[in-house]
């Protein structure tokens, strides 16, 4: 077993010290190289989306920057304005480099903004059904099952085509189609965990049930939850990808990383490869270093995997 | 990774199999679906596309959309108000059933009345107030008033045998059993949306088709219809996307087959509201007291700040003809020598100026995102150049349900609209550029709501013309006077293209029909009789 | 347990009802189907023609009660582009996605669950660390991007499997299936790999956690302590209690996977109920709407409560009457 290895049981054994649960939480996570690395990128990344307008040679939004004239340069063109397109530009003009950086501020605001809020509604929903049982249980599970059963995709089509384009919208339909998720996962494991004998532990010292359900049952029900969570985090970035290719997503005048693939998809074939391909790295990348994160934080967190 | 890109894309061209031999079976894709095999339910190219490989019309058009002898041999005004049709001889229906005046006359009398159809062909027989058969080979058709535009009208409708379909639902038709016409194939099977199944009709009275089988096959994704060719699975394709044109052109494995149409895109400015139209702003996002688009001068500005030639070239591959009017050269009613509007910036500025606007003002520009070829390119490059000229352009694409319905309501300020039309000036001028009216049906598609009393009476005149030269110089009058005064901004008129692998060869239409009789072996003469 | 599924299928008739109307006020507010459906030549009186024969003259309310009465006896209301019963439209389209989606599904447990489990039973070999990295990547990459992808390489560029379609069908029981002609498996291919990736991905993981949770389970211990043989504690111990989360997951995925086919049934031109709720969200062909996804939440509920009880046999602790 190398020092390099990711999670592993050993790694939490070394861990003598009497510590708070956080600090304890934080080691344990910076104790893979992996992880961290995913962390470094992450961060990177974010610090990139957060900076796009000082950094960036050109703001992709505004029309009168660019020219139809430098449409489709290959990479490390110079355009018509003396600029070096070191990724090349869509058909518009658009620098692609440009492009990709106020792509990736779109896609990680719709990512991670929607399954945050999603995480939130599901998880409270999911551990008040659990909790709750009868009848709350199986209002709020007809209402999962009605969520489930509209097809993510149409649903999101749907209440796109209701609310129209934007990134709000598209964070709101994210929103509406996965929270159900969370909320099926919680009450899964909480059904389970409920029965255990810490609960009823503590539902003997008459706890505040909001103290159970919060301090008791939701930290054992985390580390699906934080699975669900990053697998949402990944898919609701994809969506909105498939959204925008779709045509349904974000406007076309402020393209997330998915409509600037989707939008050079149709040149692939015709091998002007860099409309497509450079956001499909940045996204990459983006959900890569998302999943390493999660990955490990699931194990962090799993109690199981510390007996 | 750049040189991993290429190395795929060459041995992407040489994995194309060598061309065999023409086989008896065509496979072709067409982008849009067939929804009905009911020639008389859904007015929609594809399946008017579909009609017109199965069944046959009393006139039929050729691939420049004039009208040539199709079932009627000859036609003519007996009196201005009656039109004799002679009927050829001899023809079979696919059962067999011999074709006669009365099928006609039973068409005429079944299209009004076809249940449940979103969109039906009658306001092709509305005119005709009494059908009338002579003899078998000889049927007259009565109008209230002169109508000139019969015999084009009748380039629209399929004519059915009175004994086969008399009672016959849509289902039936598209099942395939009742599909059966006088045309050059007969249908083997129908599966809804996804292909036909056709086979040669050896009794067909015109050309022979050259192919014995024909597997036509419904691949709407633009990308995949294009991989389908390329990876030799089928044969022809229509609709081919802009973005793969300058491939296919270097591509010797491939041959393109192109013809200017007849579908004009333009912009549509709004002309019905005097005050503030909802999508113009002043430079500070205020409402503005009066809407500038009324004014000619604004108008003119936007066309002039608009580069079509580049436009053409840049954000359509070439696929299309920058034009100034409704029709292209060489189609019936296009305006000979008409400019297209000179791109001038400058005067553009100058205009916006003496108009009262120096410092131009804010405007969204809208369009849909999924209708027309690079739709949603064509306003982003519109938005470019009208932001260069001082007024401040939002673009906003929408999805075509969304957008059409809003369009509609004449919710925009300014907005792109592509409009098939018919060789004949009437076309336009009626739909686009009338008054909107709901007792003369004129104005229909009318969505910037342009007005114009005097182009009105112009146009109720030369439609009871019956001197085709003499109307057709009326017609051109009142497209000159529509344009001169930016009824609309004409973008350009797009050119069908069709991509074939080496061996067989499409004649391209400009009504855009992707016909299977249409496409032979390439090495092969024209039309085998 | 009659009790229990009778009521299961009242609450499901609940929310047919519910998705019925939120899917009729929800088209309603989108478009107007005439406006898309009418041929551009059509003046205002063909137009109110076409309003009328679509039944769309209406006011909405009156317009859901007719479909409500129609609706139960059987009727979903007719194609307005099709001019055919919207239900009869759908079952056509129904064989050729549910033999995408099961044959997705097939390959995402064929492939996913070995894997998985080597995975989490040898989490740190170079074999599982390639088998993660892989499972992210399925995760990552968008549906329609593969799609295209697979075209190109397999289909334009090495010309092994044919891009698009579905290729021969031949009938069992009644409905046209191309699983069972060599032609038609081979144009099944590349769709079912586009539409299980992300299963794939979604399996392993599932697998590898299950696994490496329950290996540190104290009856995992006991179990080895016992003596008894490596195999017999992964393929029984471990094994049984790894199924209960890959059934939940790749059951409630089925529903979703027939859903999320719209879109590797658009890139590949696969003739499936996807393409045609597309093709009818599209032109609003409201009927084809309501009806599908009437199907896709009937379907879905069946799923969940096959699921549920499956879940219920495999997890004894988990008990299904809801009630405390």
């Amino acid at each position: 077993m190398s020092d390099v290895t990711v999670n592993e049981v050993p790694v939490v054994a070394k861990v003598v010290k009497e510590e708070t649960p956080f600090r304890r939480f934080v080691s344990e996570f910076f104790a893979s190289k992996i992880a961290t690395g995913g962390l470094i990128v992450f961060g990177i990344i974010a610090l990139l989306a957060i900076l796009a307008p000082w950094i960036t040679p050109q703001n992709p939004y505004d029309l009168a920057q660019l020219d139809i004239m430098d449409g489709r340069l290959e990479p490390g063109s110079v355009g018509g304005s003396g600029m070096t397109h070191w990724l090349g530009t869509d058909d518009q003009g658009r620098d692609m480099l440009s492009g990709i950086i106020y792509g990736l501020r779109i896609s990680l605001t719709v990512g991670v903004g929607s399954a945050f809020i999603a995480s939130l509604v599901g998880a409270s929903l999911g551990l008040l059904a659990a909790y709750g049982g009868g009848r709350t249980d199986s209002v709020i599970m007809r209402l999962v099952d009605l969520q489930l059963s509209f097809p993510t995709i149409l649903a999101a089509l749907m209440i796109l085509a209701f609310l129209g384009k934007g990134i709000g919208n598209v964070v709101i339909a994210l929103v509406i189609v996965e929270w159900a998720y969370y909320a099926r996962t919680v009450r899964g494991s909480a059904l389970v965990e409920r029965r255990r004998e810490y609960i009823e532990a503590a539902q003997c010292l008459a706890l505040p049930t909001r103290r159970i359900l919060f301090r008791h049952l939701l930290p054992n029900c985390l580390p699906p939850l934080i699975v669900v969570g990053t697998i949402q985090v990944a898919r609701a970035i994809a969506l909105e990808a498939t959204l925008s290719f779709l045509g349904l997503g974000v406007p076309i005048t402020e393209p997330s990383l998915g409509l600037l693939i989707a939008n050079g998809y149709e040149y692939m074939l015709s091998g002007k490869y860099w409309i497509s391909f450079y956001p499909g790295i940045a996204l990459l990348v983006t959900i890569v270093s998302i999943n390493l994160m999660g990955d490990h934080l699931r194990d962090v967190l799993n109690p199981r995997l510390k007996k | 990774m750049r040189s991993t890109f290429r190395a795929l894309a060459v041995s992407g061209l040489l994995g194309l199999a060598a061309t065999q031999a023409p086989a008896q079976t065509l496979t072709m894709a067409v982008g849009a679906p067939v929804t009905s095999l009911d020639p008389h339910y859904h007015q929609l190219s594809p399946n008017n596309a579909a009609a017109s490989m199965i069944f046959s019309r009393l006139v039929e058009t050729d691939d420049r959309a004039r009208s040539v002898p199709g079932l009627a041999e000859s036609w003519r005004a007996v009196e201005p108000t009656v039109w004799e049709f002679k009927l050829r001889a001899g023809v079979r229906f696919h059962n067999g059933r011999e074709f006669t005046a009365e099928d006609v006359a039973y068409t005429l009398a079944r299209v009004p009345n076809v249940p449940n159809s979103p969109a039906s062909f009658t306001v092709f027989v509305r005119p005709i107030v009494r059908v009338e058969v002579v003899d078998p080979l000889t049927i007259r058709l009565h109008t209230r008033t002169p109508y000139p535009l019969l015999p084009m009208d009748m380039t629209n409708i399929y004519i059915l045998d009175r004994e086969t379909h008399e009672g016959g639902s849509t289902e039936r038709f598209n099942s395939g059993e009742l599909a059966v016409g006088t045309g050059p194939f007969r249908v083997v099977r129908h599966a809804n949306g996804d292909r036909i199944e056709l086979e040669r009709n050896d009794q067909y009275f015109g050309d022979r088709p050259a192919f014995q089988r024909v597997n036509y096959r419904m691949i709407t994704n633009d990308a995949a219809r294009t991989a389908a060719l390329m990876a030799g699975d089928v044969d022809v394709i229509d609709q081919v996307p802009t973005a793969d044109l300058s491939r296919m052109r270097n591509d010797s494995r491939l041959a393109l087959y192109e013809t200017t149409g007849l579908r004009l895109i333009f912009l549509w400015t709004d002309h019905s509201r005097e005050d503030a139209t909802p999508f113009v702003t002043d430079n500070d996002g205020r409402p503005m007291a009066r809407n500038p688009l009324k004014d000619i001068r604004v108008r003119r500005a936007l066309s002039m700040a608009i580069d079509r030639p580049n436009m053409v070239g840049r954000v359509m591959e070439g696929a299309a003809t920058a034009t100034g009017q409704f029709l292209a050269e060489g189609v019936t009613s296009h305006i000979p020598g008409y400019p297209v509007p000179r791109f001038d910036p400058d005067g553009a500025r100058r205009l916006l100026a003496e108009a009262g606007f120096p410092q131009g003002f804010r405007i969204t520009l809208h369009g849909p995102n999924d209708r027309y070829p690079n739709d949603a390119r064509i306003i982003q490059a519109v938005g470019q150049m009208w932001t260069r000229i001082g007024v401040r352009t939002t673009v906003e694409a929408l999805t075509w349900p969304t957008y059409i319905g809003r369009a509609g309501r004449a919710e925009f300020s300014s907005f792109l609209m592509g409009w098939g039309m018919n060789p004949d000036g009437s076309h336009p001028l009626r739909n686009l550029i009338a008054c909107p009216n709901r007792d003369t049906g004129l104005g229909a598609s009318n969505r910037g709501r342009y007005c114009n009393a005097e182009l009105d009476r112009g146009l109720e005149e030369s439609s009871q013309m019956l001197d085709e030269e003499a109307r057709q110089t009326r017609l051109i009058e009142l497209e000159r006077m529509a344009l001169d005064d930016v009824a609309l901004i004409p973008l350009h008129i797009q050119t069908n293209i069709w991509a074939a692998r080496r061996g067989f060869a499409v004649t391209p239409r400009a009504d855009e029909l992707t016909r299977a009789q249409d496409v032979r072996p390439a090495s092969a003469p024209a039309a085998a009789r | 347990m009659t009790v229990y599924l009778l009521r299961r299928l009242l609450q499901a008739l609940l929310v047919m009802l519910a998705m019925s109307v939120i899917v009729f006020v929800g088209v309603y507010a989108i478009g107007d189907p005439v406006e898309i459906l009418i041929s551009p030549d059509a003046d205002q009186i063909e137009r109110e023609r076409a309003i009328k024969a679509l039944g769309l003259d209406l006011p909405l309310w009156q317009q859901y009660l007719t479909f409500l009465t129609r609706a139960v006896q059987g009727d979903l209301g007719r194609s307005f582009v099709f001019n055919e019963p919207a239900l009869q439209l759908i079952l056509q389209k129904m064989p050729a996605t549910l033999e995408l989606a099961v044959g997705a599904t097939f390959m995402a447990v064929l492939i996913g669950l070995p894997l998985g489990l080597y995975a989490g039973l040898k989490p740190d070999s170079v074999g599982s660390k390639a088998i993660m990295a892989g499972s992210i990547l399925g995760f990552s990459l968008p549906t329609f991007w593969v799609g295209l992808m697979l075209i190109m390489v397999f289909a334009v560029q090495l010309g092994w499997l044919p891009s698009t379609g579905r290729g021969e069908t031949a009938e069992f029981l009644g409905l046209r299936w191309s699983f069972l002609t060599r032609d038609g498996l081979a144009h099944l291919i590349l769709p079912a790999i586009n539409l299980s990736l992300f299963k794939i991905s979604l399996v392993v993981r599932l697998t590898r956690s299950g696994v490496r949770e329950t290996m540190l389970m104290d009856y995992v211990k006991f179990a080895r302590a016992k003596g008894l043989s490596p195999a017999r504690v992964t393929y029984v111990h471990v094994f049984k209690n790894i199924l209960i989360p890959v059934v939940t997951v790749v059951g409630l995925e089925l529903g979703s996977t027939i859903a999320f086919s719209v879109v590797t049934e658009s890139v590949f031109a696969w003739p499936g109920m996807g393409k045609l709720i597309i093709d009818s969200i599209n032109v609003l062909d409201r009927p084809v709407i309501v009806a599908y996804l009437m199907i896709i939440v009937l379907m879905f509920i069946i799923i969940n409560l096959a699921v549920d009880l499956l879940y219920s046999t495999l997890d004894p602790r988990v008990r299904l009457e809801g009630k405390s």
